[in-house]
C-alpha cells in the first residue's frame, strides 16, 4: 500500500493501481465516459482528468497509475473547466433531443452537462448527418447520439469476442458501424445488448415492443398472457429505487395484473420443464454415445454465436428450446386448447432480462410458420417504463402469486437467472433421473459465483460427469477452442452469453455495478435456500403437464413442441 | 462473383500480425481493383482479425474501395487549387447526380467515384478525370453534360441503366 494526497486528504492506494480506482474507493467521484471496469483503459474521452502536482498537463485518472506521495486535485478550477469544455465540445455535434430520447433522465452525457453547469451552446459545430439503424430485431442504433467513446466496440470485442462493430471512417466522418457498414441484422451481432448496458448515451437502445404490448392490452378480443423470467424479479426493484437484489416477484405479479394482463405466468415453470427435457437429453446422450459435451441452449445470443462462429459445434447444442420458447409453445398449444381459445386470440408477452430474446422470439422455427409462439418481448427496463407510464406504484403493491398452471416454479427454475444456475438445477435432476434418489446435499458450490469459467466433476452413481460453466462469450470461445484442440473430459457445459448470466443481461437496469450483479446473484441463492421445493422434477405442474399432455420427457409431442434445430449462418465474422 | 485467389499474396506474409494489414490491403486492392467481402474475410482469417476491424482500418484511409470500379471511373481532384476553385461543390453535385458517395459504384455499374489528392493539373482547376481523360474547369452545371457523354458511349447491350 502507498499513500497519495487527494484534495488535501490522504488516501491509500495500491502501488501501480490506476488513480480512478483509488479515488472511487475513497468515495471521491470523478466522472468517466469511456472507462469500463475490468478492461484496459483506453484514455479516449479525457472527462476523468485530474490535476497531479508536478505534471504540466492534466492526466486522465482512469489511465494514470498512482505513485507514493502523489498530490492530486480532482476538482480544481482547471480540471473542472477542462471537463466542461469536453462536454461542450461533445454537445456541439449532438442533437438537442433529450425530451424525445429514451435515455432522458438516465443519460451520462445529460447528467454531466447538468453537473458541470453547461447552460448554453458554446460551440455551434456542423451536425453530422446520420441514419438510424433499426434493422436489428433487438438493438436500435442512433449514431447521432453517439459520442464515440468506444465502449460498445470494446465490450463487443473484448468481452464477447464478437467484434460486430468498430470505428469506421475518420475525422468528422468517424462513426461506429459494422463491417461494410451494413445493418446490424446482417452482421455478426448476436443481439446480447451488452453494448447498450455500457453506452453512456441514447445511441444504443433495445428495439422497443412497448407500443405493440399496450395495443394488445387495449384490444378486447385478445387474451394477453405474460411470463416473466427468473432474473427479472430481482432487478426490477432497482428501477424504482430499491437496492440491488431486492426480490419483487409478488409485487410485480400484482402490477402485471393491474396493467391488464389476463394471465401471469412464471418462466421458472418452463425452466423446470427445460431441466426435465435437457436432463433427459443429457442422460440419453451419455448412455447412447451421443455427441458430447452437450452445450446448453437457453441463451439465444450464444445460439447465434455458435451458428456463426462455431458451426462445427451445432450438434453439441441441446435441441431444447429455451424456457421462453418452451413456455410460448405450451401457451399457444396446450393452454389455448385447455381454455378453448384459438391460438390467434392469445397475445403472448414475455418479460426478459435480455435483448436477444426479441431476436429469438422472431426466429422462424419458434412458431407455426405464420403465428409466432411469443408475440412480444419486453426487457426489464421496458416493463419499468410501462409501469411508470400507467402511474402504478410497484412499491405499494400487495404481493400476489402467479396464475396456474404455469405460475408454479421450483427454486431450481429460479436459479436459471444466474451463471451456474442451469447447471446446478440440471445436476440435481440428472442425479434423480439416473439413480431414482435425491442428492444428499443439493448445493453444488463449484458452479456458483461470478467467475467467468467454473468447472466441477460430479459423481452420479459411479458415473464421473465433467461439467463446466462459462459466461461471457469470450470465455465460451476459449473453452470451445480447447475442445476443438482435443479436450475430452467434459460432458455438459452451461453457457450464458452475458457475464454473470441473465442477472447481468442486456435488458437489465442501466448503470449496473459488479456489486449489484453480486447482490442479484445472492438474492437468487437465498430464494433457493428459503423455499421447500428445490428440484425441477418435483414441480407438480410440470408433472401434470407430462401426465395430461406431453407423456414423458423426449416424447414425440415434446420433440414437436419443445425441441428445435439450428443452422449454420453465413455472416461476416 | 469470381473469387480471386489471395493465397499468393497472403503467403508472402506468414505469421503476420496486425502491422501487415495495410500492405496486404494495398496489394489485394491492386490485384482485385477493390476489397471484396470475400477478400476481407480471407484477410481476416489470415491475420486473425474480425471483418469489422479490417473494414474500420480500411475506411480510415481514402485509398480503399469496397466495390468494383464502374465502367466509367471518375476521379475528383481535391487538391488545394481545385478546392479554391470550388471542387467541393463539384463533388457534391456528382454525388447527387449519381446517388453514390465517394468510393462507391452506381448500382448499374456505369459510374464509380473516387476522391483523389492533387492530380497535378492545377492549371485546369477544378478538374475531374474520367477513365484517364481530364475535364478542365468543371462547374456544377457542366457535370450533367459530361456524365451524359459517357452514358452515350456505353454499349447498347449494357441494358437498362437509365435509373
Ligand atoms: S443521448 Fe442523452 S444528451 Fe443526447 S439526447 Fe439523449 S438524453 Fe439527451
Ligand atoms: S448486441 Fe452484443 S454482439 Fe451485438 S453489437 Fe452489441 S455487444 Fe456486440
Ligand atoms: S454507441 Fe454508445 S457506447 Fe458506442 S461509442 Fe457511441 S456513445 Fe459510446
Ligand atoms: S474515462 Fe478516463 S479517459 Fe475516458
Amino acid at each position: 500500500m502507498i499513500t497519495i494526497e487527494v484534495n488535501g486528504r490522504s488516501v491509500r492506494a495500491e502501488k501501480g493501481e490506476m488513480l480512478l480506482s483509488a479515488l472511487r474507493r475513497a468515495g471521491i467521484t470523478v466522472p468517466t465516459l469511456c472507462h469500463i471496469d475490468g478492461l484496459t483503459p483506453s484514455g479516449a474521452c479525457r472527462i476523468c482528468v485530474v490535476e497531479v502536482e508536478g505534471q504540466r498537463n492534466l492526466v486522465p485518472s482512469c489511465a494514470f497509475p498512482a505513485a507514493d506521495g502523489m498530490k492530486i486535485r480532482t476538482h480544481s478550477p482547471r480540471a473542472v473547466s477542462a471537463r466542461r469544455t469536453i462536454v461542450e465540445l461533445l454537445l456541439a455535434n449532438h442533437p438537442d433531443d433529450c425530451l424525445y430520447c429514451s435515455r432522458n433522465g438516465n443519460c451520462q452525457l445529460q447528467t454531466l452537462a447538468e453537473e458541470l453547469g453547461v447552460r448554453q451552446r458554446r460551440f455551434a459545430g456542423d451536425r453530422t448527418r446520420h441514419t438510424l439503424d433499426t434493422s436489428s430485431p433487438s438493438i436500435a442504433r442512433d449514431p447521432a447520439k453517439c459520442i464515440l467513446c468506444g465502449k460498445c466496440v470494446r465490450v463487443c470485442e473484448e468481452v464477447q469476442s464478437v467484434a460486430a462493430i468498430d470505428f469506421i471512417g475518420r475525422g468528422s466522418r468517424a462513426k461506429i458501424g459494422t463491417a461494410f457498414d451494413e445493418g446490424l441484422n446482417v452482421s455478426s451481432c448476436v443481439n446480447c445488448g451488452q453494448c447498450i448496458n455500457v453506452c453512456p448515451t441514447g445511441a444504443l437502445t433495445e428495439q422497443s415492443h412497448i407500443k405493440e404490448v399496450l395495443d394488445a392490452l387495449d384490444d378486447p378480443n385478445k387474451v394477453v398472457v405474460v411470463q416473466h423470467a427468473p432474473a427479472v424479479s430481482v432487478t426490477l426493484g432497482e428501477e424504482f429505487g430499491l437496492p440491488a437484489g431486492a426480490d419483487v416477484a409478488g409485487a410485480m405479479t400484482a402490477t402485471l395484473r393491474r396493467l391488464g394482463f389476463d394471465r401471469v405466468f412464471d418462466t421458472g415453470f418452463a425452466a423446470d420443464l427445460t431441466i426435465m427435457e435437457e436432463g433427459s437429453e443429457l442422460v440419453y446422450r451419455i448412455k447412447n454415445g451421443g455427441r458430447l459435451p452437450m452445450l446448453t441452449s437457453c441463451s439465444p445470443g450464444w445460439i447465434k454465436f455458435v451458428e456463426s462462429y462455431y458451426p462445427d459445434f451445432l450438434d453439441n447444442l441441446s435441441t431444447c428450446k429455451s424456457p421462453q420458447q418452451m413456455m410460448g409453445a405450451v401457451i399457444k398449444h396446450y393452454f389455448a386448447q385447455r381454455e378453448g381459445l384459438a391460438p390467434s386470440r392469445i397475445y403472448s408477452v414475455s418479460i426478459m432480462p435480455c435483448t436477444a430474446k426479441k431476436f429469438e422470439a422472431g426466429r422462424p422455427e419458434m412458431g407455426n410458420g405464420t403465428d409466432p409462439d411469443i408475440d412480444a418481448v419486453l426487457t426489464t427496463r421496458e416493463l419499468a417504463r410501462i409501469i411508470r407510464m400507467r402511474g402504478l406504484s410497484l412499491l405499494d403493491m400487495p404481493a400476489e402469486t402467479a396464475d396456474t398452471p404455469f405460475g408454479e416454479r421450483t427454486t431450481a427454475g429460479k436459479l436459471f437467472g444466474a451463471s451456474g444456475g442451469v447447471m446446478e438445477a440440471a445436476i440435481r435432476s440428472a442425479h434423480y433421473l439416473i439413480t431414482g434418489e435425491e442428492m444428499g446435499n443439493l448445493n453444488v458450490h463449484d458452479v456458483r459465483g461470478l467467475n467467468g469459467v467454473k468447472e466441477a466433476r460430479v459423481n452420479i452413481a459411479g458415473l464421473d460427469v465433467g461439467v463446466a460453466v462459462v459466461s461471457g462469450l469470450g470465455n465460451a470461445c476459449k473453452l470451445l477452442d480447447q475442445i476443438r484442440a482435443g479436450r475430452s473430459d467434459l460432458h455438459f457445459i452451461e453457457v450464458m452469453t452475458c457475464p454473470g448470466g441473465c442477472i447481468a443481461g442486456g435488458g437489465q437496469p442501466l448503470g449496473t455495478s459488479s456489486e449489484a450483479v453480486r447482490s442479484r446473484m445472492k438474492a437468487l441463492y437465498s430464494i433457493d435456500n428459503q423455499e421447500a421445493v428445490r428440484t425441477s422434477h418435483h414441480n407438480e405442474s410440470v408433472k401434470r403437464l407430462y401426465a395430461e399432455f406431453l407423456g414423458e420427457p423426449l416424447s414425440e409431442k415434446s420433440h414437436h413442441l419443445l425441441h428445435t434445430h439450428y443452422t449454420r449462418r453465413e455472416v461476416l465474422v | 462473383m469470381v473469387t480471386v485467389d489471395l493465397q499468393p499474396i497472403l503467403q508472402r506474409y506468414p505469421n503476420a500480425s496486425r502491422d501487415a494489414l495495410i500492405p496486404i490491403l494495398q496489394e489485394v486492392q491492386e490485384h482485385q481493383g477493390y476489397l471484396s467481402r470475400e477478400a476481407v474475410v480471407e484477410i481476416g482469417k489470415h491475420l486473425r482479425l474480425p471483418a469489422s476491424k479490417i473494414y474500420g482500418v480500411a475506411t480510415f484511409y481514402n485509398q480503399f474501395r469496397f466495390q468494383p470500379q464502374g465502367r466509367n471511373h471518375i476521379q475528383v481532384c481535391r487538391g488545394t487549387a481545385c478546392h479554391v476553385k470550388g471542387s467541393a461543390a463539384v463533388l457534391d453535385t456528382l454525388k447527387r447526380e449519381l446517388k453514390i458517395d465517394a468510393g462507391q459504384t452506381t448500382r448499374d455499374g456505369q459510374f464509380s467515384l473516387e476522391v483523389v489528392a492533387c492530380i497535378g493539373a492545377c492549371g485546369l482547376a477544378p478538374v475531374i478525370c474520367v477513365n484517364g481523360e481530364f475535364h478542365a474547369g468543371v462547374t456544377t452545371k457542366s457535370i450533367a453534360k459530361i456524365l451524359d457523354s459517357y452514358r452515350r458511349k456505353a454499349t447498347p447491350n449494357d441494358g437498362n441503366e437509365a435509373a
